[in-house]
């Protein structure tokens, strides 16, 4: 006969609430690693997906996720021309909080180097890549936006041709892709009073230096376009992607690259180590502690309530041990619940999570070895919340009926 | 000296003495206590509140040592002053059983569970052990509650649902304790004609605690306890 299952068959409500708890508790540490993994995944959608052997960023820099780095556009121009380079591209990314249909819209500016890249590598649910140089935008679902839907950023308006999913930055915001110029037109839009008050800026310095008399075309010009102006550098770039050719050792071509005083290389490896160890480090460290806090509490509110559970037999326990009962047997039945206990908790966290969690607004990834991980610490939980109330159940003395 | 397992009394203590606490808060609970009782022989044992009588039969249950005395049950010396000569759990659950005042079901488990739960323990299978102890519950008149759980029962049926417990594993010494004090005269009565016949039909030894003079016709003898000391009843003419 199993006394376990007769004691919590007579307590029912009492014990399928305290799993409903336990289980609660447990969904939480399993959310945990989740947004964890999520965050990691998050992290990693960019490098993973762009189809990048080599990031070619600022000299000294870690750009271009950790931190700003600026390159000159035409960097482009260069690598292409390095031996085992197949294709570069400029990587044009930025953030962005504007208002939509009275919202605030954030999200991450992804310039693709139209027209070699029209963003086929993008996982679409709905339309289709970009199809023309200028004004057409593919929107990740998160933002919400959907397919043919207009969005006026800077001074022209954008049509959504296409919809992913899945494509968010490494700090979470989904991902509009435009082409490099607009992305730029975008990013350095500036209203017309300050391009104006610039301009005029720029002829008074003209003005004030010998060049400026010496050359009136040039305070013409400086009134003008500034890409018009041949002095000036053109719009920076964050970083330049390359993809190295079939046939060509990467770490070769990331040496040549890396011999040139103006850039550091990074592999695809590299970067990735760059955002997950470095980015997103302290909030990983932060989360892998409270995940650590909620096992520790969850811990010991089981061995709270098996102790009190135990507590509520203490007659029971003191009569069985008068009648001769086994120690493993009243041990047996402490454990058995404290699994059972365990068991349908995770069970619930489970099946909770794989509801609740769909509806967090970052990724909460599970993964399988998290699941096989919790049943892990779950069993280790149980047997360790268990002792408390076997060691308390050790200790009564079968003439306690008699109290 | 060995003894011979059938012709042993059932059970005898030589000398019980249990001291409780020391000091100012030393209390005398048993004194030199000396009996010797044959197989299915059903003695009672009267007395006042805090007599002892409790004591006395904890000592005997082993589960309440005495401060100096042996204790013997079927032949074995089993308790050597406070020191335990056996595995004192494992004899209780082979030779040993006990009725208490209250019924002291475990409340999780039906009728028929709380006495197989006590076959169980002395390791019989479930199915021999559920089979028994509906014998045990019909032999008891309480057959058609066995799957009542205890707070269903009465508190007849449940002391009659303890008694069938104690009567389980065929012990050769039962020890009750007041087991008729929570019930009516007649159904009171009929628990101590049932530990009779159970003694006579069975042969165990049975000690029973009681206040009421008037079923002391049912008991083979009669013992008297008074501040710690045992001695027969003044009218008690047993042979
Ligand atoms: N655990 C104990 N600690 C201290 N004194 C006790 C304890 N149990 C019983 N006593 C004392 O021993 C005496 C005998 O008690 P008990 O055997 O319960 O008597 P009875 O069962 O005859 O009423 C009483 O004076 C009681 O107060
Ligand atoms: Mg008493």
């Amino acid at each position: 006969m199993n006394l376990a299952a007769k004691d919590i068959r007579h307590n029912l409500g009492r014990f399928a609430l305290t799993t409903v708890g336990i289980g609660l508790l447990l969904m939480v540490v399993l959310g945990m690693s989740g947004i964890y993994r999520g965050m990691i995944d998050d992290a990693l959608v960019v490098v993973d997906h762009i189809g990048a052997d080599l990031w070619v960023v600022q000299r000294g820099t870690r750009g271009p996720f950790a931190e700003i780095s600026r390159l000159p556009a035409n960097l482009e121009h260069r690598l292409r021309a390095v031996p085992g380079v197949a294709s570069a591209r400029t990587f044009v990314s930025h953030n962005v909080q504007r208002e939509h249909r009275g919202q605030p819209l954030r999200m991450n500016v992804h310039g693709l180097a139209w027209p070699e890249d029209k963003g086929e590598w993008v996982k679409l649910i709905a339309g289709r890549p970009l199809g023309q140089a200028h004004y057409e935008m593919i929107a990740d679902a998160s933002l919400g936006l959907t397919l043919g839907e207009k969005l006026a950023l800077g001074k022209d308006s954008y049509t959504v041709v296409g919809v992913s999913r899945g494509m968010v930055s490494s700090g979470g915001d989904g991902i509009a892709f435009f082409t490099t110029q607009d992305a730029q037109a975008i990013q350095f839009d500036l209203p017309g009073e300050a391009i104006r008050l610039e301009r005029a800026a720029r002829v008074q310095r003209a003005v004030g230096q010998d060049i400026g008399q010496v050359q009136p075309l040039l305070l013409e010009r400086g009134a003008g376009n500034s890409a018009g102006l041949p002095a000036l550098a053109r719009p920076m770039v964050s970083a330049v992607t390359v993809r190295v050719a079939a046939g060509f050792d990467p770490a070769t071509v990331a040496a040549t690259i890396a011999a040139w005083p103006d850039v550091t290389v990074y592999t695809r490896d590299s970067q990735s180590e760059l955002l997950v160890h470095g980015m997103i480090d302290k909030a990983r460290r932060q989360i892998g502690l409270f995940r650590a806090l909620l096992v520790i509490i969850s811990t010991i509110i089981m061995a709270l309530i098996l102790y009190t559970l135990t507590l509520d037999k203490i007659h029971d326990i003191a009569m069985l041990k008068l009648m001769g009962a086994r120690n493993t047997m009243i041990a047996g039945l402490i454990l058995q619940q404290a699994i059972l206990l365990g068991a349908l908790g995770f069970g619930l966290a489970w099946y909770l999570g794989g509801w609740v969690f769909p509806r967090f607004p970052r990724r909460v990834l599970i993964a399988p070895e998290d699941l096989w991980g919790l049943a892990l610490v779950v069993t280790a939980i149980s047997i360790l919340a268990s002792l408390l109330g076997i060691w308390k159940a050790m200790r009564i003395e079968p003439n306690k009926v008699l109290s | 000296m060995i003894a011979d397992a059938n012709n042993s009394p059932a059970v005898e203590a030589l000398g019980l003495t249990k001291i409780y606490g020391a000091g100012n808060t030393e209390v005398v609970a048993m004194k030199d206590v000396s009996v010797r009782l044959a197989r299915g022989e059903v003695v009672a044992l009267l007395g006042p509140s805090g007599a002892g009588k409790s004591t006395f039969l904890t000592a005997v249950g082993l589960i309440n040592p005495p401060t100096s005395g042996r204790i013997v049950i079927g032949g074995k010396p089993v308790m050597d002053g406070p020191r335990a000569l056996v595995d004192l759990r494992a004899f209780r659950r082979r030779h040993l059983g006990f009725v208490f005042q209250k019924a002291n079901l475990i409340p999780f488990l039906n009728a028929a569970e709380n006495v197989a739960v006590a076959l169980e323990i002395n390791d019989a299978a479930p199915r021999a052990a559920r089979k028994r102890a509906l014998e045990l519950l019909d032999y008891l008149g309480v057959a058609e509650r066995a799957n009542n759980l205890p707070d269903a029962l009465s508190g007849g049926q449940q002391q009659r649902v303890a008694v069938a417990r104690a009567l389980a594993n065929e012990p050769s010494l039962i020890l009750a304790d007041e087991p008729t004090a929570a019930l009516d005269s007649h159904r009171g009565r009929q628990v101590m004609v049932l530990f009779r016949k159970v003694a006579h039909e069975r042969g165990s030894a049975v000690i029973v605690v009681t206040h009421d003079h008037r079923s002391l016709d049912v008991f083979d003898r009669t013992y008297e306890m008074e501040d710690g000391e045992l001695r027969p009843a003044a009218a008690d003419h047993a042979p």
